[in-house]
């Protein structure tokens, strides 16, 4: 299944300068590939995001998340055409799963979002997971640094279909949406942690459906409730989202919505840099996590990396000691 | 890199209404380890163009059942090409007369997939015939 190296001979280099020059002058082709070699991790991709990284920051990123057909995909059909008529210029990046058997995937959710074809200020990439867990593709990070550092106002990062705990959306975006559909359980359910919990905004969508009144109601209930901060109490708290009703595929609440992400933005920015410095330390520790891992499987090491890996599997070496070793190994150089 | 997926558009042109066979083609190309973007029914040359620029495939696949390939197949090519894709792979498949097989691959078609193509054959020559990446 490889696609084949076209070009070892090109300077990774020299090709990101290329793109990158390019896709600030507005080619999206060099945008869409800069975005290829960000998701299958090419060098040319940490040289292109080294230069786009001082220009990004300025974007709004909001992420989309909820279950599977609660109606995200609709969403953020709905949303665009009203953020284009405001002048905003809109990035989406909509993640699938991929197959843990074969590693394929059906990335499916353009079918929603076709109609802005003639539009140059609303570019859509389907991404897959690519076997990583939380919501959102390995590169889905670096992507929104990409479509932000090119100037798009505002990016939609659209999750798989969620359980209860995929929250990895709410620390790559500045402000999380999760999507309820009518119905979808009881009080208990809105109590339990995890996606909920890490929502700015909740939308019961698919308003015209019976009891999404009575979901919103229970919703507000039982999230909007989280006591005040005493004075001196500086433990972490939950949110207190905006619960809203929606109907993405009439439009419904749809203008609602965005003025309460535009509200959560505005708070956002005002409250500071803890969140970005969270996203900071994650994309970082990311990195050098992968840079350890490839040290320890280069030319040199790799014979020793494997041979204590294959300890712990046969119970010789307990994993704290050969992480110990590892570690050890790369500091004698 | 021998890990990168291949990444294919399904697409289907024009008005007819049966996307079956394009969504059972889009669920087998996933199944051998395809990323599959499908984009539904009725789309338009120029839609069809940017979802393949904006998601950078490697291959556009064309399903057609109207009749309206001689028209629409070609302007999706020269579409592609317009906009610097002109190395992405371009195929077709539906209800395609035998002679009119010879003027698509002129204007880009690499290949025409008639009923009864298995999927396994279809994802044989996409990897044989895909371009080379970066």
């Amino acid at each position: 299944m490889a696609r084949r190296a076209r070009s070892a001979t090109i300077e990774p280099e020299a090709r990101a300068g290329e793109l990158v020059g390019a896709a600030l002058a507005g080619d999206r082709l060099a945008l869409a590939r800069i975005l290829t070699a960000v998701e299958d991790g090419t060098p040319v991709a940490e040289a292109a995001l080294r230069r786009l990284h001082p220009r990004a920051g300025r974007a709004h990123l909001v992420g989309v998340t909820g279950p599977p057909g609660a109606g995200k995909s609709t969403l953020v059909a709905a949303l665009i055409p009203r953020l284009r008529s405001a002048g905003r210029s809109v990035a989406v990046i909509a993640v699938d799963p991929s197959s843990p058997i074969t590693g394929g995937a059906l990335l499916g959710d353009r079918v929603r979002m076709q109609a802005f074809a003639e539009d140059r200020d609303v570019f859509i990439r389907s991404m897959a997971t690519r076997g990583h867990a939380g919501g959102l593709g390995p590169a889905t990070g670096a992507a929104a640094t990409v479509l932000d550092a090119v100037g798009f106002d505002l990016i939609l990062v659209e999750t798989v279909g969620t359980g209860q705990s995929e929250v990895e959306v709410a620390a790559a975006a500045d402000t999380t949406v999760v999507l309820e559909a009518p119905e979808m359980g009881d009080e208990v359910q809105a109590i339990k942690a995890g996606l909920l919990e890490v929502a700015d905004i909740v939308v019961v969508n698919k308003g015209d459906r019976p009891g999404a009144a009575r979901t919103a109601s229970q919703l507000r209930a039982m999230l909007v409730a989280v006591p005040r901060r005493e004075p001196g109490d500086d433990r972490p708290r939950p949110k207190r989202p905006d619960i809203l009703v929606a109907t993405a595929a009439t439009g419904a609440g749809v203008d609602e919505l965005i003025a309460a992400i535009d509200r959560h933005g505005r708070q956002a920015a005002n409250a500071g840099s803890a969140a970005r410095l969270a996203r900071a330390e994650a994309q970082v520790w990311a990195i050098v996590g992968e840079r350890v891992r490839a040290s320890l499987l280069d030319a040199v090491r790799s014979r020793d990396t494997h041979s204590i890996l294959a300890d712990v599997a046969e119970h010789r070496v307990d994993p704290y000691a050969a992480a110990d070793r590892l570690l050890a190994a790369l500091e004698r150089g | 890199m021998t890990d990168r997926p291949i990444k294919v558009l399904i697409a289907k042109p024009g008005l007819d209404g049966h996307d079956r066979g394009a969504k059972v083609l889009a669920r087998g190309l996933r199944d051998e380890g395809f990323e599959v973007v499908y984009t539904g029914l009725r789309q338009t040359p120029e839609m069809i163009a940017n979802a393949a620029l904006q998601e950078d495939v490697d291959v556009v696949g064309l399903s057609i059942l109207s009749g309206a390939h001689m028209t629409l197949v070609p302007r999706v090519c020269a579409l592609l090409r317009e906009q610097g894709q002109g190395d992405v792979l371009v195929t077709a498949g539906g209800i395609i007369p035998d002679d009119d097989v010879p003027t698509l691959r002129q204007v880009g078609v690499a290949a025409v997939f008639g009923p009864g193509t298995t999927i396994g054959s279809v994802a044989a020559f996409l990897r044989a015939n895909v371009r080379a990446r970066d």
